[in-house]
């Protein structure tokens, strides 16, 4: 048992930070001492915090840079939110359907990343970043003149508005062009985006302490190195690649089942999105699953508690930026760090070992 | 046909960048079990000679046959699978992992468990890892780095990054082991230690080993045979103490 505990202390940390945090919160909730703009940034929170771990596996784990993280959640979203509301009420009980959305957002996101990542990561050079650039962009403008409809005849697609779908009276409208999916049910709760979080850190963070992850941080530290031992370094790519993006497709499941109306801007699934996780895992430390979680929340969070303090929150919050960055990334900073943390007798002997 | 007791047969192995013929017509054969030395001038080829062999680079001419088998034009990680495992000259580690884990990529294609059951953590996954890192330390043992196992690579002085590079290449269970400068940038004493670990792994593995070096210590200490190269081309072969008295060598060796 202590061994066990001994072997996953960083993981159990990382959860238990997230433990700790929900319960925190969810006492402040019962206790009614949120304010209804707060409560409304829970569920978007979680989001964001699945979206920053999963970008850190591509970035700080696999070393590809990927600017197209939102447009795998966008399609996680879409997808999932149309599943949701075709099949209200005929799946019942709502969990049920929405542990199949969460499956049906996973595979297609992972999906789009296979088929995005087979011909790009087989390059030598970075053509990873350009690519998802484009591919965040291009989904996103797809989605907005794309209209899809339902009446007795079944289903019917256009590209051009909606009339030209030519549905009956009774027609149902399912995905309305630019103003996007209305109606998905509201299935995500602050809970949901708990539970979600946990089960993206322990995918996450167990699949780097294995056979698997070591080939992929592998093929991130010397390529020819890893091929020299066997490792096949397109697979490994792929794959780390394809869970990334899937992981965010759950991230746009439980966005898209908070809204009522769920379209694709470019502050939602954009470029703007892409660059805002980039900057969570950035200052979170590269390859840190527990920086990106902290950062995530310390920056969705902080502009909102500054509010009060209307004229200098941009300067705090710039502020705040530039600590965080010194603190992750000063060489100084950096061997403090260890040092203090080399003195808690419970880290000791093993602090050499990369956290996670 | 090469003979049965040859693990290694190059025949007229040669390739170009540019204008300039890198590797010029290279023959080698090795014995099974032997200690094979190739030796010559800096830029003389032998670099290039090993990353001809492993698939880094494709030959412009020529076949290279392990155990009978043409290997020629594969890639890298089905030369490693067929049975060749290599350290470079610069040392090539995985700097962000651990010494231990460094290994452990090294045993990849020698063990097996899913993702799910991983990610899941299920009894496969511990029963396979606790054998992995069995084998891993068996092997830093040899090395002398079973202390520095939980350190991580980068953190390692120079003299035990270079034996952590040839454990991680034994950990492929290779049949041939190819050593670029392995005693580069070591002092007298251990390169000493080298030559000892060298021979006690070949026996110890059942390996054959060929071995790049500019330390004439070592080479006069350890290979039973050498190939010199000059300018791509073969300029002497044959036993260890022949080569060595050969005028030319010396001539090729005092005109650097
Ligand atoms: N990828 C390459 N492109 C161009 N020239 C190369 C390449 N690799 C090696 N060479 C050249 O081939 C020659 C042999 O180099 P090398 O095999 O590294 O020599 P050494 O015997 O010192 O290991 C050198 O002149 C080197 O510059
Ligand atoms: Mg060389």
């Amino acid at each position: 048992m202590k061994e066990l505990f001994k072997k996953n202390k960083d993981t159990l940390i990382t959860l238990g930070i997230v433990t700790g945090a929900y319960i925190v919160i969810e006492i402040l909730l019962k206790a009614g001492a949120l304010s209804s703009l707060f409560k409304g940034l829970l569920v978007p929170l979680c989001a964001y915090i699945i979206l920053a771990v999963s970008l850190n596996l591509t970035v700080g784990i696999l070393g590809e840079l990927s600017l197209g993280h939102a447009g795998f959640m966008c399609i996680g979203a879409f997808t999932s939110a149309f599943f949701s509301k075709i099949t209200v009420g005929v799946i019942n009980p709502g969990w049920l359907r929405f542990v199949f959305a969460i499956l049906i957002g996973f595979f297609f996101a992972g999906l789009f990343g296979f088929l995005i990542g087979m011909p790009v990561l087989r390059l030598k050079g970075d053509y990873l970043a350009i690519v998802t650039l484009a591919f965040g962009e291009i989904i996103k403008n797809i989605i907005n003149v794309l209209y899809i409809g339902r009446d007795s005849k079944g289903l019917h697609f256009s590209i051009k508005d909606s009339v030209s779908l030519g549905l009956e009276e009774d027609g149902q409208m399912l995905i309305n062009g630019a103003q996007g999916i209305t109606g998905t049910p509201k299935d995500s709760t602050f809970t949901a985006g708990f539970i979600l979080i946990m089960i993206t850190l322990v995918i996450i963070l167990n699949f780097i302490k294995s056979r698997e992850g070591r080939a992929v941080m592998a093929i991130r530290d010397n390529v020819i190195a890893a091929e020299s031992v066997g490792i096949n370094v397109t697979k490994y790519k792929l794959l780390a690649f394809s869970l990334s993006a899937a992981l965010a497709g759950v991230a746009g499941v439980l966005y898209s089942h908070n809204l009522n109306s769920l379209m694709a801007t470019t502050k939602n699934f954009g470029y703007n999105m892409s660059i805002m996780i980039l900057v969570f895992v950035v200052l979170g430390g590269i390859g840190s699953i527990r920086g990106s979680v902290i950062s995530a929340i310390i920056l969705t969070l902080l502009p909102e508690l500054l509010r009060g303090l209307s004229t200098y929150r941009m300067l705090i919050y710039a502020i705040v930026l530039i600590a965080m960055m010194l603190f992750n990334w000063a060489p100084s900073a950096r061997a403090f760090r260890e040092r203090m943390v080399a003195k808690l007798p419970f880290f000791k002997k093993k602090s050499a070992e990369k956290e996670v | 046909m090469a003979l049965i007791n040859t693990l290694l047969e190059v025949n007229h192995l040669s390739i170009s960048f540019g204008g300039l013929r890198a590797v010029d017509d290279l023959n080698l054969s090795i014995k099974k079990g032997e200690l094979y030395g190739l030796i010559g001038p800096n830029g003389a080829g032998k670099t290039t000679a090993f990353n001809l062999l492993t698939g880094v680079y494709k030959p412009n001419e020529g076949i290279i046959r392990l155990d009978g088998k043409n290997i020629t034009g594969l890639k890298t990680i089905e030369i490693n699978k067929a049975g060749i495992a290599r350290t470079f000259q610069n040392i090539r580690l995985f700097k962000d992992l651990t010494v231990l884990d460094n290994v452990k990529v090294g045993l990849h294609n020698l063990y097996s468990y899913s993702t799910l059951s991983a990610v899941l953590r299920l009894p496969s996954y511990r029963k396979v890892e606790k054998q992995m890192d069995k084998r891993a330390m068996e092997l830093l043992e040899v090395f002398g780095l079973a202390e520095s196992a939980h350190l991580k690579a980068s953190q390692l002085p120079y003299g035990k990054q270079r034996k952590l590079e040839i454990a991680r290449a034994l950990a492929t269970e290779p049949k041939l082991l190819l050593l670029d400068e392995p005693a580069a940038g070591m002092n007298p004493q251990e390169t000493q230690e080298l030559m000892s670990t060298i021979t006690f792994i070949r026996d110890k593995f059942n390996l054959t080993i060929l071995l790049i070096e500019h330390d004439m210590k070592l080479v006069a200490g350890i290979c039973e045979r050498l190939t010199v190269l000059n300018f791509g081309r073969v300029l002497a072969e044959g036993s260890t103490s022949e080569v060595l008295k050969n005028p030319e060598v010396i001539t090729a060796y005092l005109g650097e």
